[in-house]
């Protein structure tokens, strides 16, 4: 089922600034897309407002090409998974789950061993055989949020509306119910919208990324491109540790101010005026002196070893750098005369310049 | 040492402000024997008396549960101009003399009053009649519902709701299959309080009421009577049933956590 959002707006009474600033996003049937950007960007707002929880003071939302006005549209074809869980706690598992099924009015109900087959499916799809009969106040956090999930899934919807679902699981949990979630999302060929504000989560599951901020979506991107090329300095340094040099595009160099960082070829097109470079700590080189005589200037301290990467610390006069080399790399270069950034986005007055 | 000190103190505040009144009360209803005591209950102004008031008090509780819950859920669930001034509205009937209510009832439906005519004109008795005693009693335990089950719904959230409307529940549905059941140890509280206070009303009734034995007299007016008749024995054995009956509705309000408690022992 392909979702569509045209100019939506959500302007909040007192507020100068509209949570949801003309909006649009299209998602095509079978996509699995994050919403990511800061707390406040409107990630949440936006998905309330496709779920029909939140009324906007203009804007239309599409499911299919057919527009929706209320949440009665929606009821049973879309799942809603919150951040908090939001099971019922007086009910068993089993009558969670089965809730979109008995609310259903008495003549499209399915019979009541229909419903409680569904129920036993599901718990089987969520890996929760046997727990049916407990309740949520009994369950771990990631078993709670299964329970969500089949709950969100029961009546068959298409289409799966995810906040913040990870947000209060542990690392190791998060992990996993993560790659299993993207399973799911494959096997029963749902579109997904998950919002997140942990970019890597995003980066990991997501076909789409959807980068929002002050309630507009700054960036709409698959994950390699939003890394090769990141709409603004906030999608860039959203996405990833980032470091930025400013400088000045002359005759089709870049020149960083500082004079400890090598001078670049940009791209065509790129007129000359101040910049800034961006990169990634990991996309920095230190450049080898060319003879004994020459003055070592930079110095790389070590900072341990992580996720494959050795970490250093560059001091650049003033400021502290980050350096990343990857572990197995045989000959580390931690001192030199220079810094490399010709692997660097430059951007120009906060935006990417093409 | 500190801690025993408080501990006789407030027992003794009790013991000497809330168990011994009740426990007079009973000591004189039953001073010329049980059997005695008892007979004065066959007669017909007390048992009208006594059926007046559980009539008046179901009433009274029926309609504040309902009107509460709505008022309560609203209240929490919802943002919108006003409300804030409605949630001191709800709360007027705890800090205004029951006696001053009922003389609002008075001025709006008594002979004088200003619909009083229109209503005699159409032979409606409101004041000095039974419906005037339902109102009196409607206005005063009016709070306690609403002001029980807020909190609860407060703590409760809207998630839980959102939850159940995007699974297709309707309005009626959200709200018995998954807000009352939420709330249901406070609604309880709730409800028992407004019994309670309800069985018990004075002045505000007593304003309306115009006290006629057999008619218009609850059980609390019928004491007064009584005992201002100086049958002591029969106003004691009424004022000892209301007061159990009071103290039983209270006492069902603990009821839950005993269960609760008694639950947890057996998991």
């Amino acid at each position: 089922m392909s979702i569509e959002v045209c100019n939506l707006v959500r302007l909040v009474p007192g507020a100068r600034q509209p949570l949801l600033d003309n909006v649009s996003l299209k998602v095509p049937d079978g996509a699995f897309v994050a919403l990511v950007g800061p707390s406040g960007a409107g990630k949440t707002t936006l998905l309330r407002a496709i779920a029909g929880l939140d009324n906007c003071s203009s804007g239309s939302i599409l499911l299919d090409d057919s527009p929706m006005t209320s949440v009665k549209d929606r009821a049973g074809r879309m799942g809603f998974v919150f951040q908090n869980y939001a099971l019922f706690p007086h009910m068993t598992v089993a009558r969670n789950i089965a809730f979109g099924l008995d609310v259903q009015p008495r003549a499209e109900r399915p019979a009541r061993a229909q419903i409680a087959q569904r129920v036993e499916e599901l718990l089987e799809l969520m890996q929760l055989q046997g727990m049916g009969g407990k309740h949520p106040a009994k369950l771990s956090g990631g078993q709670r949020q299964r329970v969500a999930l089949a709950r969100a899934l029961a009546t068959g919807p298409r289409v799966l509306l995810l906040d913040e679902p990870f947000g209060a699981l542990d690392p190791i949990v998060r992990r996993s119910i993560r790659t299993w979630l993207r399973e799911l999302h494959d096997t029963l060929g749902l579109t997904t919208i998950l919002v997140t504000h942990d970019q890597e989560e995003a980066l990991e599951v997501a076909d789409r990324i959807v980068v929002m901020q002050s309630g507009r979506i700054v960036q709409d991107a698959s994950p390699m491109d939003l890394d090769e090329q990141p709409a603004t300095e906030f999608v860039m340094e959203f996405l990833g540790e980032a470091v930025s040099f400013p400088g000045e595009v002359r005759h089709g160099r870049m020149i960083p101010d500082d004079a400890l960082v090598l001078p670049f070829a940009v791209p065509e097109g790129v007129t000359d005026g101040p910049a800034v470079a961006m990169i990634r700590p990991y996309e920095m080189n230190i450049q080898k002196p060319a003879s004994e005589q020459d003055v070592l200037s930079i110095y790389a301290a070590p900072r341990g070893t992580r996720n494959g990467y050795r970490h250093y610390t560059l001091q650049l006069g003033e400021r502290v750098v980050p350096f990343y080399r990857p572990v197995d790399e045989a000959d580390v270069q931690v001192q030199g005369v220079a810094l490399d950034i010709s692997r660097s986005r430059l951007f120009r007055q906060g935006l990417l310049c093409a | 040492m500190t801690r025993y000190v408080v501990w006789a103190a407030s027992w003794l505040f009790i013991l000497v402000v809330l168990v011994t009144p009740p426990a007079l009360v009973l000591t004189e209803a039953l001073k010329d024997g049980v059997g005695a005591s008892l007979a004065t209950l066959s007669d017909p102004d007390a048992q009208a008396a006594i059926w007046l008031t559980l009539r008046v008090s179901v009433v009274a509780v029926v309609l504040n549960t309902l009107f509460g819950i709505l008022a309560a859920w609203v209240l929490v669930k919802f943002r919108f101009p006003g409300r804030q001034f409605l949630q001191i509205l709800v709360e007027l009937p705890l800090s205004i003399s029951p006696v001053v209510s009922g003389l609002v009832w008075l001025l709006l439906f008594g002979a004088q009053g200003w619909f009083g005519p229109l209503l005699e004109r159409w032979n409606i008795h409101i004041a000095f009649a039974v419906p005037g005693i339902i109102l009196a009693t409607l206005f005063v335990t009016l709070p306690y519902v609403v002001r029980t089950v807020m909190p609860v719904m407060e703590v409760q959230g809207r998630d839980a709701e959102e939850a159940a409307v995007l699974a297709g529940a309707g309005f009626w549905q959200v709200l018995w299959h998954v807000t009352l059941p939420g709330v249901r140890g406070a609604l309880l509280s709730g409800v028992l309080l407004t019994t309670a206070r309800a069985l018990g009303e004075f002045g505000a009734v007593s304003v309306v009421s115009g006290h006629i034995p057999g008619e218009t007299e609850t059980m609390p007016l019928h004491i007064e009577n009584l005992y201002n008749g100086y049958q002591s024995v029969a106003a004691f054995t009424m004022a000892a049933l209301l007061a159990l009956m009071a103290m039983s509705a209270v006492l069902l309000r603990s009821a839950p956590e005993w269960l609760a408690r008694l639950q947890e022992k057996k998991a």
